[in-house]
């Protein structure tokens, strides 16, 4: 087995036994994406140079008895929607491409000082607008398990590096399930915490009210591992949360007894694929036979969430957006004047995705209408915030599928928005209420694709929830692993 | 009952100079997508006050102190065009 195999734990626990150093971990993970970055395009930039230094320095810290904690020395892939200062940050756009931030996102420098080694940057749909990772400028990411279909989006790229062993860990940004979703078809664990508990400070924007960034992982051990070296209040983000962080550790092998599981009527039926709902009832009955009680729950606002989300998100992002406008950073296409240079330069350097919902979004805000639809869509989701803190009166934790479907074929659904928007139906709610939720592997379809089971716990519910993902993990015994990540052996 | 949108004047707002190919293509995009979201509307919301943060923060004050700021060299390394420590465009007014 290669190092490039290893869990985050188990790593660890070789740097520091002398088994293996984090120049033996990157150089693993290097020779795994030179494997497989022709087929899958995991990363937009690899920082040979950089990481190679962070390794290094990892290596004679530990040797000199200096010890980060458990990402000391740990190769990790990051989304490229994170500033990085001296090192490409695209966000997949034209309209960025070249661009070299001057600071680093808060999260990339608690990664930094926790001694993590940054591999490089990874794809995602441009601005993290898709669920697919094909509306990238550079080219669409592949799915480890089936290179004709999709890695998920936006965080593709992130997910398939994890599943694939071109990084160890890596993290994603979730404004509508753009983690859990890719971790879900690309068999990893992706986790979006509680709004505020991780800074977005150097975050690349999208919806402000909804974006959050979280881990991807190969196990719910590691993505706890890895959202606790990032997580609390950051005074650079008016929106991250003063309080402390829920203490996730001390009940995360409790097991199912007696956990209240509620399952969501409103995530099950048409459209959702047979085996996907059978994974998920066949793990409902192994946590019920171990002491969890099920409760069907109905939750009557989830079918408006993504209506709610098209039209709040989208008019968030048309704001943040206007920043893109050829005079401090990036793209210019020249103008006579400065509002031609700009409107030129906005046409030329955003894609399709991203103008649309730049369109639907001004046009949702702009006189006459913005009560009317961005008003009521958060109206709603205050019913919707109200819906969710009362069902979890009654049960601890939510369930659904993370995503209706397995992961589909490229171009299956780039012509049709709305089809595409529909995948991510079961992770919207979450993102709406801010409340934390993560996608575990539960099995394989007969085609050899990746299912994942979503569990959701209420505002700062991280506790439960990562001892409910634990549980299911050890029940579902999960180990399969894409055939592309055994090619080097 | 389709949405009538004047997508001329949107892109114009969103300083989009988009082909007439392009705006019609948009907004019969945009009309489908909103005749979906357009659901919420007929949902009664009375005395619900809109959402602004999940977790119901609101201000957030910090001390006013000096810090440093970021390398002013660094920043203008990554503009389209700078001169003498300025962001450089062209005329925001006509006959300037």
């Amino acid at each position: 087995m290669s190092l490039a195999d290893l869990t985050i734990a188990e790593a660890g626990t070789q740097l520091r036994s002398g088994d293996a150093t984090s120049v033996d971990l990157l150089e693993a993970v290097i020779e795994r994406a030179s494997f497989t970055e022709a087929q899958l395009h995991c990363y937009l930039t690899i920082d040979h140079e950089g990481a190679r230094k962070a390794a290094e320095s990892a290596d004679w810290e530990l040797a000199a008895g200096t010890d980060r904690g458990p990402l000391h020395g740990i190769p990790l892939a990051l989304k490229d929607n994170f500033c990085t200062r001296g090192l490409t940050t695209t966000c997949s756009s034209q309209i960025l491409a070249g661009y070299v931030p001057p600071y680093d996102a808060t999260v990339v420098s608690r990664l930094r000082s926790g001694g993590a080694v940054i591999v490089g940057k990874t794809n995602l749909d441009e601005f993290a607008m898709g669920s697919s990772t094909e509306n990238s400028a550079f080219g669409p990411t592949r799915n480890p398990w089936d290179p004709e279909r999709v890695p998920g989006g936006s965080s593709g790229g992130s997910a398939a590096a994890v599943a694939v062993g071109s990084a160890l860990g890596g993290f994603g940004s979730d404004t509508g399930g753009s983690i859990r979703q890719p971790a879900s078809l690309c068999g990893v664990v992706g986790f979006k915490p509680t709004y505020g508990l991780v800074s977005r400070y150097g975050l690349v924007a999208f919806a402000s009210s909804l974006d959050q960034i979280g881990p991807l992982a190969r196990n719910v051990g590691d993505a706890l591992t890895l959202f606790e070296a990032v997580a609390g209040h950051d005074p650079l983000d008016s929106t991250s949360y003063p309080g402390p962080v829920p203490e996730m550790r001390s009940d995360l092998e409790a097991g199912p007894k007696g956990i209240r599981v509620g399952v969501v009527s409103e995530l099950s039926g048409d459209g959702y694929e047979p085996e996907v709902s059978t994974a998920m009832s066949k793990m409902l009955n192994q946590l019920a036979d171990d002491g969890a009680e099920l409760v069907e729950v109905s939750l009557p606002t989830f079918e408006l969430a993504l209506s709610c989300y098209y039209l709040i998100a989208p008019a968030e992002a048309s704001a943040n957006l206007a920043r893109f406008d050829g005079v401090r950073y990036g793209l210019r296409v020249d103008g006579e004047t400065v509002e031609e240079m700009m409107a030129r330069t906005r046409a030329e350097g955003f894609g399709p995705e991203v103008t649309r919902r730049i369109l639907l979004g001004t046009y949702s805000l702009s006189a006459g209408y913005y009560d009317a639809f961005y008003g009521q869509a958060n109206r709603l989701r205050t019913k919707l915030i109200r819906e969710i803190a009362a069902i979890h009166e009654q049960v601890d934790v939510l369930v659904s599928p993370t995503s209706p479907t397995v992961a589909f074929e490229l171009g299956a659904k780039t012509q049709d928005p709305l089809a595409m928007y529909l995948s991510d139906v079961c992770t919207i709610p979450a993102d709406l209420a801010g409340t934390p939720a993560i996608s575990v592997p539960v099995g394989l379809d007969h085609q050899g694709l990746p299912i994942g089971l979503q569990v959701m716990a209420p505002a700062l519910g991280e506790a439960v929830m990562f001892r409910t993902a634990k549980a299911v993990e050890e029940r579902a015994g999960f180990t399969a692993r894409p055939a592309l990540a055994g090619l080097p052996t | 009952m389709p949405i009538e949108i004047d997508i001329t004047h949107v892109a114009r707002l969103a300083r989009l100079a988009l082909t007439p190919d392009e705006l019609d293509r948009y907004r019969s995009q945009l009309a489908l997508i909103l005749d979906h979201a357009a659901r919420v509307q007929a949902i009664n919301t009375t005395g619900l006050a809109p959402t602004a943060h999940p977790l119901g923060l609101t201000n957030v004050f910090r001390p006013d102190e000096v810090r440093p700021p970021l390398d002013v060299d660094e920043v203008l390394s990554q503009a389209p065009s700078a001169r003498d420590g300025y962001f450089e465009v062209p005329p925001a007014l006509e006959g300037v």
